[in-house]
């Protein structure tokens, strides 16, 4: 008799376990809204649906800055320059601070090309979802895709400075000054990418927590302002005593643009090592960085 | 069964009033300890039914609570209510830009949300880019767009204009080709709130075309939102009806029409709470409506003269206003508005009063939304903002029948 009953119930289990999956064979949505999903259901492949998005916002971003300027894109020039001049002089003339032997303008115009790609695609970054407020208020998209059309966005004009980096850089290489390009000149699209994962993943993290609580806005610039000391683009890292070169190393940014220019100019510090260090750091930030703006993109609208 | 297109589960969604960003941080950590031991949120537990008329004990409201429902392939499904009844956020949730609380939405198919046109427009490009740009944020692909491309402009009745810039558009054209892009969606299921209100009668007509070319050719899913009563009516084949964030009823229309007529009980005196977003926004609100020494709670005598009490705030509008009255049907008729004259007001408090004339109204029901005008565009429009109801003193003799017609004028007959 107990045998009997322990066969019911197992037969009633099969049947309803069959059911169940017969209910769920017929059952195909193509949309699930709930609540929280899982922390690591990043959506990517909904964000590669919308690319299209992604080169609209760019061009957006290009079309809105410079329309009805008289010089549009040759303002890509000038502000780099013009910081390159105001370094030359305060750094490099009054401060004296060594350059490593490497013509001034070439040596700090080569770093502020790479901050200035940085500090805009974090600065950008860190408050999306506070500038988005209204569009992500209304229309549904993978959030995602607004920090990276940032970043890629800033490549473009990162692209135009650069080619001022070359044209100032080839000017020297002609004139015969102390400059020695090598083959690393080919890691230079590996640390852009670098960068900016760093500046996204960073981004990431702070938009998700402004939301609720703005106070982060007020740190944000004075903290990329620190940084960019606590990273050699005004000086070289020979110019450091034991102490202070650790404490710099250990900034992901610092062998990114110790990197760049020695593979460009020959002067400066090169290891596979730091690189290493700096691309396991960026592959983290960006890792947390997408399950945190993921898991607050969702209802930020009723914080924000 | 393989005919519903969306099945909503169990839906709810809790908001929290007031000022968010004080005291967020301790009910954060209040909620992050309680995850430690494994309990529940302690702040589900709380919150009440979103009837803005009480105040409230706590902080938490719930704008939808168990919502359940399903929608079938092919239904134009109507959601009414009155305002702050949770219809906004539900159509949030079905479009994303929000997430429930607790419970699911299951659909088939794109869905996409006619909530706002023109999302994403950018005034400096030119409407050639924006369709493609707005298209793009709506969820199509180049290749999609460029398909339709001249459809869309075609719907939209702005070719000429195509390649400037559409800062320079009135605003008309702007909300056109904003409607067009979004027309061209091509979703399974299509939300559509009241943006019908915008735009000139015949572009209003093309609209309502396109939906029903939308549901009946095309044999997609409609959910519709609207206080057009009219307009639902001849639209929807089902109607769902919310109250204070719960479903009330679901089923056709008709029925479903008369239980949401005497969701109207007439009121002497509506107070809305200055947070609200429906009631009033950063240029101005909308404090209070009330009809005036009335004994009879919301009813006045047609034989009398009434009189309506306003007042608004005036938080930052330097520009000349008008203040309207809106006299509605249940059924969402307009019957007629009267506004106050136009002239500039004092930031801070405006009271202003209307004195309706005896013998004009007749004995029915009128529902009055509020509007604020400013030159050219409307700036604060609340629907349903008092409703009020007419009585006649009993008759002498004679014929005792109800009169016809929204209003009853006495007008002047003479012998000649």
């Amino acid at each position: 008799m107990h045998n009997d009953q322990f066969i019911a119930i197992l037969l009633v289990y099969l049947v309803r376990m069959n059911t169940l999956e017969t209910e769920n064979l017929i059952e195909h949505w193509d949309i699930v809204i709930g609540q929280k999903s899982s922390l690591f259901e990043l959506h990517l492949g909904e964000v590669w649906r919308y690319r299209d998005l992604l080169l609209m916002l760019v061009k957006r971003d290009f079309v809105a800055t410079y329309k009805q300027t008289i010089l549009g894109p040759v303002w890509f020039f000038i502000q780099p320059l013009l910081t390159t001049i105001t370094y030359v002089i305060i750094f490099g003339n009054i401060a004296k601070i060594s350059t490593d032997g490497l013509p001034m303008m070439l040596f700090y115009l080569c770093g502020i090309t790479l901050w200035n790609y940085f500090s805009e695609c974090l600065n950008k970054t860190a408050t999306v979802f506070k500038d988005n407020a209204t569009i992500f208020g209304k229309v549904y998209f993978p959030r995602l895709i607004m920090p990276l059309s940032i970043v890629v966005s800033n490549l473009v004009r990162l692209g135009i400075q650069f080619i001022l980096f070359l044209l100032i850089w080839g000017w020297y290489l002609y004139k015969g000054a102390n400059v020695h390009p090598n083959f690393y000149i080919l890691l230079s699209p590996y640390i852009i990418l670098l960068l900016a994962i760093i500046a996204l993943g960073t981004g990431m993290i702070i938009s998700a927590m402004t939301t609720k609580y703005r106070d982060l806005v007020f740190l944000l610039t004075f903290g990329i302002q620190l940084m960019m000391y606590a990273t050699p683009v005004i000086y070289p890292m020979s110019v450091l005593s034991k102490k202070y070169a650790l404490l710099i190393k250990a900034n992901p940014l610092s062998s990114l643009l110790e990197t760049f220019r020695y593979s460009f100019t020959g002067s400066g510090q090169f290891s596979w090592i730091s690189l290493g260090y700096s691309t396991v750091f960026a592959v983290i930030l960006l890792f947390i960085g997408t399950v945190i703006f993921n898991r607050v993109e969702k209802d930020f609208m009723d914080t924000v | 069964m393989s005919d519903v297109v969306i099945k909503v589960e169990n839906l709810s969604k809790q908001y929290r009033l007031g000022e968010v960003g004080t005291g967020t941080l301790s009910h954060d950590l209040n909620r992050w300890w309680a995850k430690i031991r494994g309990k529940d949120d302690p702040f589900l537990k709380m919150g009440e039914t979103n009837d803005r008329e009480q105040k409230g004990a706590t902080d938490y409201v719930w704008a939808l609570r168990d919502i359940d429902f399903e929608v079938i392939h092919g239904e134009v499904l109507g959601i009414i209510g009155k305002n702050g009844a949770g219809k906004s956020t539900l159509l949030k949730i079905l479009s994303k830009t929000t997430s429930p609380t607790i419970g699911k939405i299951k659909a088939k198919g794109r869905i996409a949300s006619l909530l706002e046109v023109g999302t994403g427009f950018h005034p400096e490009m030119t409407g050639r880019e924006n369709i493609f740009l707005n298209g793009a944020i709506l969820g199509m692909t180049r290749k999609e767009i460029k398909a339709k491309f001249d459809e869309i402009l075609d719907f939209s009745g702005v070719e000429r204009y195509v390649d400037t810039p559409v800062k320079r558009y009135s605003s008309g054209m702007y909300v056109r080709l904003a409607f067009a892009v979004a027309a061209h969606l091509e979703p399974e299921i299509l939300i559509v709130d009241e943006v019908l209100a915008v735009g000139d009668a015949e572009f209003q007509k093309k609209c309502l075309g396109k939906m029903k070319d939308v549901s009946v050719k095309e044999g997609r899913t409609v959910l519709f939102v609207s206080h057009n009563m009219t307009a639902i009516k001849s639209l929807c084949s089902q109607v769902m009806l919310l109250k204070n964030g719960e479903l009330s009823l679901i089923g056709n229309t008709d029925q479903v029409m008369n239980n949401y007529q005497l969701l109207f009980s007439p009121s002497s005196r509506a107070e809305f709470d200055p947070d609200s977003k429906v009631t009033g926004n950063e240029n101005i609100r909308l404090d209070s409506v009330e009809l005036e020494n009335n004994e009879e709670v919301g009813r006045f005598c047609i034989n009398e003269p009434l009189t309506l009490k306003l007042s608004l705030t005036n938080r930052k509008v330097f520009s000349p206003i008008n203040v309207n009255i809106f006299f509605n049907h249940l059924d969402g008729t307009n019957i007629f508005a009267t506004c106050s004259t136009k002239r500039q007001f004092d930031i801070g408090p405006m009271n202003l009063k209307c004195r309706i004339p005896a013998n004009f109204l007749n004995d029915n029901i009128y529902s009055l939304s509020i509007m604020v005008v400013t030159e050219s565009n409307s700036i604060l429009d609340v629907n349903e903002a008092l409703v009020i109801e007419g009585f006649e003193p009993p008759r002498e003799a004679g014929w005792l029948g109800k009169f016809p017609g929204y209003v009853r004028p006495k007008f002047e007959w003479q012998d000649y």
